[in-house]
């Protein structure tokens, strides 16, 4: 006969695992248990003993082991062990002790697997593997957003209205009315493949009133003439996101959607801003109309609105990071045009880079400003010197005035020795990657994630190219950088209301950028530089990284899972800190944070541990990659 | 339970009293003598399934924790309402196999005990007599060392109970919780300068959620029978874990 235990039936009706059980289920359940109290330092049980129950803590503490005697972790009311036990092996697998007088429910195995049999949200919730429920929570993320899931060819209404380049432009304008559409897409024949014309160009509504009207043209003018060249284009299976940031990125209204090199059709800013946040889109907008510093200061409160309207929205982190990274660089740009305004035309070309988090794309509201110039070969300091610092002050001076912060480390190009010829960069990244020291790895971390922003951005490709060749086969390097991305770890987890350390000490607080979003960057460029890639962006890298197979099965989608969701719990906090108006940072209290998120961020920290040991393993000094 | 103390009159001297005022029986020798004498049958067999030995260690006794709800505190007045029985070992509670009696009393239910173990008229109309479950009960306490918190409760509307039906009474060993909380804080008698100056040293509450909040136990809500069993059971567990070595014979626990 079973009696109902009410205690034991509150106490799991309260709790996340079991709360969706079915009341039915609940009550076989509490009816099931049976009951233990251990002292505290005594052991629960042993490593391979048979696993006979699952165990779940009604109250005081529990610490669970590795088998080789770390600490895996540390469990109060409401925590459970002994799954992995009962689902894989049959036997246990962590060991654990009391650590306070501890009461104890024993779910008998076969309970516990009818449960993990029945019920999916009740086996989601224990899954075996931490690292396989980062995943299930992440995918749930991914499908409840349209923006991350959708194709562009989703948004494409219409063919693309096209037209030879031998066309007028009077002949543009009445095909262009006659069609009802804003852009028009010039093709030309191809030489090399005849049957396929090539995309030549776009003309649109704002061409044919700049190029054609206002000059005064004629309107037989060819419309290869008045049309935008080096037009940019998406492919018909990128993601409506995707065709977001190319928007932002390079500030066009109108993206060509390209399917085998043929012209599908235009989307317009219009067909994704019914599918985003309109805000990103429109602060960078904003910002190129402003007139002087004063006046992009005050968009400061706009951007952050947008920031905190995105993570309310469930943006990605990638994209949020995304968003903010463009925004930021439309600050420079329009910073560098008010500069030559004021201080005339360069005397020789350059190319303002930007620089760490900022290059990344993975900065969120609080950052501070990394940035160099890179400059002409023809570059003479006693004539040229003078502007380059003048230019560099007024951008960094604005900057910080638009809230990214002076660099305290001096990674600025305020600083005359990040202010130099591009045949200098090249010789001062080739000696960091061939003779390492221990400056030269910090600068390596900063300044080989580097994005061209302004001016002759080719050479920034060309300084990402000489860094993936010389350090890919650099085993010594690898190695040096390698160790130094092991230098800040993740804590263990939580418990009660503190961090815990892998060591079992306990700190307050943590700061989550310092020991998990900036870890796991200073990791993933590890790997990028191994394989030669040439991305930017940690997503970006990690899927170069998948492609080359050089992590274990799985692995990467996993580094990728935690890294959205530690820089989402960030993006969170700085959101939520923004909204009581206070000035967000990176500092974490774990009281502020879920049940949910508790769990989540330590599977996280796990992988992220765990991916620092393989790290190790692979560019220990003398391996050959 | 009613905790003794929750209402007024509780028996004037029953707390904390010591074992050795009264005599503990050999058990054993006592349940034989008893089935001897037994004429219900359902009672014959209760005492004949015996007790173990006194010298039994703890880790080896077969015993069940037992909590009963009644209307008040006075056995030869009041009924009981309520009956929870949870087996155990030194190690384990099987609260699996727990056991759950709602009784309807002779007499109505009054009002101020309803507000205390929560048993609605309408729950006491539906149960049965206490006779009706002795059938279930007995067997299901034989052979084992009966846990409670307070004895003296449980002892007294048992045996009045059952001799209210069958004209016999029952009784059986137990380890009384309360009475093991009373030994670590029975009050030493007043030294001197106490005397002198008149200074009483802080009473302890050996009620059952004070002593289970000192071995560290999550606070239950009170005044179910079947909770307060388990929670009885729980609290006899951190008991021993905390003071009594496994090989403990019974016989320094039991009365």
């Amino acid at each position: 006969m079973q009696v109902e235990q009410l205690e034991i039936l509150d106490f799991l009706r309260a709790r996340p695992p079991f709360a969706d059980l079915p009341e039915e289920a609940l009550q076989r359940l509490a009816g099931a248990i049976d009951v233990r109290y251990y002292k505290a330092g005594e052991r629960i049980v042993d490593f391979g003993e048979p696993a006979a129950f699952w165990h779940l803590v009604r109250s005081g503490a529990v610490e669970v082991y590795r088998r080789n005697g770390t600490l895996y972790n540390r469990l109060t009311a409401g925590g459970y062990f002994g799954e992995f036990g009962l689902l894989r092996y049959g036997r246990v697998r962590f060991p654990a002790t009391a650590l306070e007088d501890s009461l104890l429910y024993l779910v008998p195995g076969e309970v516990f697997g009818a449960l993990f049999e029945q019920y999916e949200s009740f086996a989601d919730y224990v899954e075996v593997e931490d690292r396989t429920r980062l995943r299930q929570v992440m995918s749930r993320r991914e499908e409840s957003n349209d923006l991350l899931s959708a194709t562009v060819d989703t948004l494409v209404g219409r063919a693309a209205v096209t037209l030879p380049s031998t066309a007028s432009a009077r002949e543009v304008a009445q095909r262009m009315s006659a069609e009802g559409v804003s852009s028009l897409l010039i093709l030309d024949d191809n030489p090399e493949v005849p049957g396929l014309p090539q995309l030549a160009g776009i003309v649109t509504d704002r061409d044919l009133r700049t190029r054609l009207v206002a000059p005064g043209l004629s309107y037989d003018t060819p419309a290869a003439e008045i049309m935008s060249r080096g037009v940019v284009a998406v492919n018909h299976n990128q993601l409506v996101f995707e065709a977001m940031l190319a928007m932002l990125r390079h500030n066009v209204h109108h993206l060509p959607v390209l399917k085998n090199q043929r012209p599908l059709g235009v989307i317009a800013l219009s067909d994704i801003i019914r599918y985003e946040s309109r805000n990103s889109l429109f602060v960078v907008g904003s910002i190129f109309r402003q007139q002087s510093v004063d006046e992009l200061a005050a968009q400061v409160p706009e951007v952050r609105a947008c920031f905190a309207r995105m993570v309310g929205e469930d943006a990605s982190s990638h994209m949020v990071g995304s968003a903010m990274a463009a925004i930021g660089r439309s600050f420079k740009q329009r910073l560098l045009e008010l500069a030559e305004t004021e201080l005339g035309p360069p005397p020789v070309p350059y190319c303002f880079l930007a620089l760490g988090s900022m290059a990344r794309q993975e900065q969120l509201i609080v950052t501070d400003q990394d940035n160099a110039l890179v400059l002409d070969n023809r570059f003479d300091p006693a004539r040229h010197d003078a502007y380059f610092k003048a230019l560099a002050a007024f951008v960094s001076d604005g900057l910080a005035r638009c809230g990214y912060s002076y660099c305290t480390g001096g990674v600025m190009a305020t600083n005359a020795r990040w202010r130099q010829p591009l045949q200098v960069w090249e010789r001062t990244f080739s000696d960091w990657i061939e003779r390492p020291t221990p400056e030269s790895l910090l600068n390596a971390g900063i300044f080989f994630d580097l994005d061209g922003v302004w001016g002759r951005t080719e050479w920034a490709d060309r300084l990402r190219e000489l860094i993936a060749r010389k350090a890919k086969g650099n085993a010594r390097f690898l190695a040096c950088m390698a160790r130094n991305a092991l230098l800040r770890t993740p804590p263990l987890g939580f418990f009660k209301d503190f961090v815990v350390e892998s060591d079992g000490r306990h700190t307050r607080a943590i700061n989550i950028k310092r020991r998990g979003t900036a870890p796991l960057a200073d990791l993933v460029r590890v790997h990028a530089l191994a394989i030669g890639s040439m991305s930017i962006n940690s997503f970006e890298r990690l899927k170069d990284i998948i492609d080359a197979a050089i992590l274990p099965l799985g692995r990467g989608q996993d580094l990728y899972d935690a890294l959205e969701f530690i820089s989402m719990v960030r993006a969170r906090h700085q959101a939520e800190s923004l909204a009581v108006g206070e000035e967000p940072d990176n500092g974490i209290d774990p009281e502020k944070l879920s049940e949910f998120e508790r769990k989540s961020l330590r599977d996280a920290f796990l992988i992220l541990g765990n991916a620092q040991k393989f790290l190790k393993y692979r560019y220990q000094p003398g391996r050959a990659n | 339970m009613l905790h003794l103390g929750d209402l007024k009159g509780a028996p004037p001297g029953s707390r904390g009293r010591s074992r050795a005022a009264e005599a503990v029986p050999d058990w054993p020798a006592r349940l034989a003598e008893l089935a001897a004498a037994a004429r219900d049958p359902r009672l014959r067999a209760f005492y004949a399934a015996g007790a173990v030995a006194g010298d039994t260690a703890l880790k080896d006794v077969p015993m069940v924790a037992l909590d009963v709800e009644t209307t008040g505190l006075d056995p030869a007045r009041d009924e009981i309402v309520s009956i929870g029985l949870v087996p155990m070992r030194a190690r384990c509670i099987r609260s699996s196999a727990s056991r759950y009696w709602v009784v309807r009393p002779r007499a109505e239910l009054n009002p101020e005990s309803v507000t205390i173990h929560a048993i609605t008229h309408a729950q006491v109309e539906a149960a049965p007599d206490f006779g009706a479950i002795i059938d279930e009960l007995l067997p299901a306490l034989a052979g084992q060392v009966v846990v409670v918190h307070c004895r003296e409760i449980e002892r007294a509307f048992l045996d009045l109970a059952l001799k209210a039906r069958i004209g016999e009474g029952l009784e059986f060993p137990v380890i009384d919780t309360m009475e093991l909380e009373a030994r670590l804080h029975r009050r030493p008698p007043p030294g001197f300068f106490s005397r002198l100056f008149g200074r009483k040293p802080a009473p302890v509450s050996i009620r059952l959620a004070d002593s289970r909040e000192r071995y560290g136990l999550p606070r239950y809500r009170a005044h179910h029978a079947l909770t307060d069993a388990l929670a009885t059971a729980e609290l006899l567990q951190a008991q021993l874990a905390h003071r009594f070595a496994p090989e403990t014979p019974l016989r320094q626990l039991w009365c």
